[in-house]
């Protein structure tokens, strides 16, 4: 029963990051210029090595013939925990930004507190991850500052980005029983400790930007308990074609 | 560090990383523990990020040369204490600048270099400290791309993980 509840929070932690890490491979070679297309790919692959680490354990945990890569490739939608916000398509690059960045700084805070899980295996993954994490919100922190606060038009798709993707943002830290369990036991984040510092953050890049966060906002949530948005079939469609056309295929 | 014979350091200082061939996996400070059971040596070693696609060729590397040897090794990758750019040596430093990538600086002049506040990453081109950060990202995750004002050569940085 523990095991099992374990297992679900590491679906959580690694399913997040697992499609982010997917939306932004779409990216390879379609960045808007060289140094960027690298930049998103590199925490694509950062993304991927963080998601490797949490499957491991959760392959440990299930037993049988599981292994990361069964996890990862086959698994049918519902059974997938991210959140609406990183099956988010590419759109443009301010939506790319926005969305990262959305994730980045919520993805920091948990790490954080997963450094000081009861959870031994957690604390290795955070204490590794954590360093990358960090540059990935510098590197989104510094374009939400330079194309918000740049030319009319930047500032402009800035916006109409952020506008877009926050009423996404709330869902992350929307707590399912997996994770309020998670909190509760000291093994993962507690949720609503971290919204208020979360709200702070966003708050004070946005204004250093210029950018505002839109008002009245209907936020959306489901995905995590297994009601993803029409993205997610075709986004599993791509990853899981290989696996699903030839099973146990190795590269 | 890892008390082991001059045989086996000079087994493992054999493989280096494919995607910096001069820097042997000894010198990189990946290599944590060494461990003679029966007859199979069991090495730990970590990766230097998590997505590092190295690793796994890394461990088939040293499976070989150890092979070659008739020697029997098996590896795990462990993650905990996490790789830091310190443990990588004197003489690894030396030779990634002589390759052509300036090696990691300390935490806080890491910081403002990339941040842009301050020029001290030394081009490795012509020495000149009148350098810019072109992208925080580089050929591989644990580089940035600088490029020099004085000769214009571009060149990696190795960043600060600290
Ligand atoms: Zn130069």
């Amino acid at each position: 029963m523990l095991q099992e509840k374990l297992y679900n929070y590491l679906l959580h932690l690694g399913d997040n990051s697992m499609i982010l890490g997917q939306r932004l491979g779409e990216l390879c070679g379609h960045g808007p210029e060289l140094e960027t297309d690298i930049a998103l790919t590199n925490i694509s692959l950062d993304l991927f090595g963080q998601v490797r680490n949490y499957f491991q354990a959760a392959a440990q945990l299930k037993g049988g013939d599981a292994t990361e890569d069964s996890i990862a490739m086959l698994r049918y939608e519902h059974e997938y925990r991210n959140t609406y916000l990183v099956e988010q398509p590419n759109e443009d690059f301010a939506h790319v930004i926005a969305r990262q960045f959305f994730f980045d700084v919520y993805h920091q805070l948990v790490l954080r507190e997963l450094m000081k899980s009861k959870n031994e295996t957690l604390v290795a993954i955070a204490n590794k991850s954590i360093k990358e994490v960090d540059y990935h919100v510098d590197f989104s922190s510094t374009w939400i500052k330079r194309l918000g606060d740049g030319t009319e038009v930047s500032h402009a798709k800035m916006q109409t980005a952020v506008d877009t993707l926050w009423r996404y943002s709330m869902e992350l830290f929307k707590a399912t029983d997996t994770e309020i369990w998670a909190a509760e036991s000291g093994v993962g984040a507690d949720l609503d400790k971290l919204k208020p510092i979360y709200l702070e953050r966003v708050s004070a890049l946005l204004e250093e930007a210029t950018l505002q966060l839109p008002e009245n906002t209907v936020f959306q949530y489901g995905a995590k308990t297994g009601m993803h948005s029409e993205n997610m079939g075709f986004i599993l469609a791509e990853f899981q074609y290989m696996q699903r056309a030839y099973p146990n295929m190795k590269w | 560090m890892l008390g082991i014979s001059p045989k086996i350091e000079s087994l493992l200082t054999s493989v280096s990383d494919p995607e910096i061939p001069v820097l042997s996996i000894m010198d990189m400070g990946i290599v944590r523990k060494v461990e003679l059971l029966d007859d199979t040596y069991n090495i730990e070693i970590t990766p230097t990020y998590s997505g590092c696609p190295a690793m796994d060729t890394i461990g088939d590397d040293i499976v070989t040369a150890f092979k070659s040897k008739g020697l029997n090794a098996t590896i795990k990758l462990v993650l905990a204490p996490a790789w830091t750019t310190d443990w990588i040596t004197e003489r690894g430093r030396k030779s990634l600048e002589e390759y052509g990538i300036a090696a990691p600086r300390s935490a806080e002049v890491d910081k403002a270099a990339l941040l842009g506040e301050a020029n001290t990453i030394k081009c490795t081109n012509c020495g000149s400290l009148d350098t810019k950060m072109v992208s925080r990202f580089g050929s591989t995750a644990c580089k940035a791309l600088f490029q020099c004002n004085d000769c214009h050569e571009p060149f990696d940085y190795f960043k600060c993980l600290k």
